[in-house]
């Protein structure tokens, strides 16, 4: 089906924009806005160039080989992948329960994930739009401006992004292509000495991070009518929780909430995410559209990631983050908050969380066990689900009896926001660009709807000239008559 | 600070660093990694190799306390077989992108690090194909070679 401003009702006359490709986010993604003659907006849509080639370049590769292979996949959550690359393997071997050293070491890498990740995001890619105003000329909407404005945030900010990255190198033994989860466990756990390494600046983490969310909340509050409307939609939240409905980004079941807040779904195993969970193919798109196959296409799309999660659980165990947690559910008066924006808040709540529980398992001598890894009966089928920064991620393999993988199909956050990113976007081109002449700010607009998902577009290659950033104004003949390249 | 979060960097540090930038799976971006490879088997104490898939702004941090600092990188557009040309800090459009260019990481040191920047040097190996999975292609291997006797030659 087509939603609105999906697909212009009649092409002839309109003009084409393309902001291409959009900056501050991964990879390769494009917008094009139809507009008429009178600049009024009658299609929006954003191309997101999605995995290609990855089962060509898994098919056939020993199954042992998958969770390092994946992380050459994408240079920005590499350990996600890792991780649920793992979790699905675990299957195969006949892993069903991690020893307690494996699983706490595997969570604690995960968290030294989302932690770099959400800090990466926050305080380098969107606070500068936030805290300068989507307006505001373009050299001040970068790091830079922050810096020399808010100069304890951005050091902050690359100090608790560091942090997170140092959680990964002690936890996967490497600061990249990291071997520390293995199909049924890990192979290394800490050292003493690793811990204390890390103990020495967890608490100072915490710290910063709750001064983050207080700033993120902030924000909000100090501009509640923009940022509660700003590209605003209401639909369902899925996620993973806890079997007690607590937050659980490692583990948990599948639970959805309708856009009132009501359970849709809930105790789901990931393993059966399938008979819940359809993608459609749009043939405007390579990425597909994931839909609650109970509610169809037209009703059945959702929200992943840190606004849904803080909503979709019923708690958060560590305290912290869940004082701040109830003060965002209190925000929204009974019903889901639907801002785009306070995806801002919900990920600060998250990385402090991620925070704290860093801190209780660096008390936690199960991470310096030597008990590592269990096997079981071997599978065929093996499907691994997590809490990735962007949201919930599916790995998904079949093995033959020499241990080749023959099949794998991930679904990745951004696949699963597609839909919710695209709505952003035409619902802010309808309140912002409709009936207006287009200026860089006014596009700066689309893309801070698109970052406040934080996408991860693409496993795009990153060598040096590879990402010119330019917008392109494109008649109806397909003719280029304006062209502005975002450059230094 | 001192621990893993520390703006100061580790205690003692080598004091050249080749900083090595690309995925080895994505044909002529293995560029960089290949050349740390065969600087590391150089086997040079003074010299520490690091790799990433790409530059952050954490890789700041990793500046510190060096004498002299070079990326590494595939180009898809160098003069070949390599360019290598003095770094300064600068505030380019890949401020706003999960990847920094080499620039883009001394501006952001320039802001949080209290400490004068090193020499700086990019070495910009031509590449030509990136696809996810291919091997390096022969032209860029070839120039690869020419890439490493120059970082030989600046590392002395």
């Amino acid at each position: 089906m087509a939603f609105e401003l999906e697909t212009a009702s009649q092409r002839a006359g309109l003009r084409r924009v393309a902001i291409d490709p959009v900056t501050r986010v991964e990879g390769h993604g494009k917008v094009t806005i139809l507009l008429d003659s009178d600049d009024h907006v009658h299609q929006v849509r954003l191309h997101i160039v999605e995995f290609r080639g990855f089962e060509k370049f898994i098919q056939g590769r020993p199954y042992w080989e998958v969770p390092v292979m994946v992380q050459r996949l994408c240079g920005i959550c590499p350990v996600s992948h890792h991780l649920a690359a793992s979790k699905a393997l675990d299957q195969i071997v006949g892993a069903k329960k991690l020893t307690p050293t494996a699983e706490k070491v595997r969570r604690l890498m995960h968290y030294g994930q989302i932690m770099q990740s959400h800090a990466l995001h926050f305080f380098h890619l969107s606070s500068p739009d936030l805290l300068f105003g989507f307006d505001s000329e373009i050299a001040k909407r970068n790091i830079v401006g922050v810096a020399a404005e808010h100069p304890e945030v951005a050091r902050q900010g690359v100090a608790l992004r560091k942090f997170g990255q140092e959680v990964i190198r002690v936890t996967a033994g490497k600061r990249i292509h990291g071997t520390g989860s293995i199909p049924g466990g890990i192979n290394k756990s800490l050292t003493v000495a690793e811990r204390d390494y890390l103990l020495a600046d967890a608490y100072r983490m915490i710290g910063w991070a709750r001064d983050a969310v207080h700033l993120a909340k902030k924000l909000h509050l100090a501009n509640i009518g923009l940022y509660n409307s700003f590209g605003a939609f209401r639909s369902n939240l899925l996620s993973l929780v806890s079997p007690t409905g607590a937050m659980d980004l490692y583990d948990g079941v599948l639970r959805a909430r309708d856009e009132v807040g009501e359970i849709l779904f809930d105790h789901i195993e990931p393993d059966r995410y399938w008979e819940y969970l359809v993608e459609e193919v749009k043939p405007w798109s390579y990425m597909k559209f994931p839909y609650i196959k109970s509610l169809g296409s037209e009703r059945g799309w959702y929200k992943v990631g840190p606004l849904a999660r803080v909503q979709n659980c019923d708690e958060i165990e560590t305290p912290l983050a869940d004082a701040e947690r109830r003060e965002l559910v209190d925000f929204g008066g009974g019903q889901p908050v639907h801002a785009t924006l306070a995806y801002h808040w919900a990920r600060m709540i998250e990385m402090l969380h991620a925070t704290e529980a860093i801190k209780d398992l660096l008390h936690d001598d199960d991470l310096l066990g030597e008990d590592l890894v269990v096997k079981g009966e071997r599978h065929e089928r093996g499907i691994g689900v997590l809490e990735a920064p962007r949201g919930t991620l599916i790995h998904h393999y079949r093995v033959n009896e020499d241990d080749q993988i023959v099949r794998a199909n991930l679904i990745v956050s951004t696949t699963h926001n597609n839909q919710a990113m695209n709505e952003a976007i035409r619902q802010v081109a309808k309140r912002y660009l409709d009936g207006r002449k287009l200026t860089e700010p006014l596009l700066n607009h689309v893309e801070v709807a698109i970052r406040a998902f934080d996408p991860c577009l693409s496993c795009a290659t990153h060598a040096l000239g590879k990402m010119p950033l330019a917008i392109e104004l494109v008649d109806a003949d397909g003719e280029v008559v304006d062209r502005l390249v975002k450059d230094a | 600070m001192s621990g893993a979060g520390g703006e100061s960097g580790p205690a003692r540090v080598a004091p050249k660093l080749v900083f090595a930038v690309g995925n080895p799976s994505r044909g002529d971006d293995a560029l960089g990694p290949l050349a740390a490879e065969r600087v590391a088997a150089l086997g040079r104490d003074e010299v520490e190799v690091l790799t990433d898939f790409q530059l952050q702004v954490e890789h700041a941090l990793d500046l510190v306390g060096r004498e002299l600092v070079i990326f590494v990188d595939a180009s898809v557009s160098a003069a070949e077989p390599f360019t290598c040309e003095p770094a300064a800090p600068a505030r380019d459009a890949t401020h706003t992108s999960h990847a920094l260019s080499p620039a883009a990481v001394l501006d952001a040191y320039t802001r949080v690090v209290d400490a004068p920047l090193p020499p700086i040097f990019v070495v910009a190996i031509r590449g030509y194909a990136f696809e996810l999975g291919e091997a390096p292609s022969a032209r860029a291997l070839e120039n690869l070679e020419a890439a490493v006797l120059e970082l030989e030659r600046l590392l002395r």
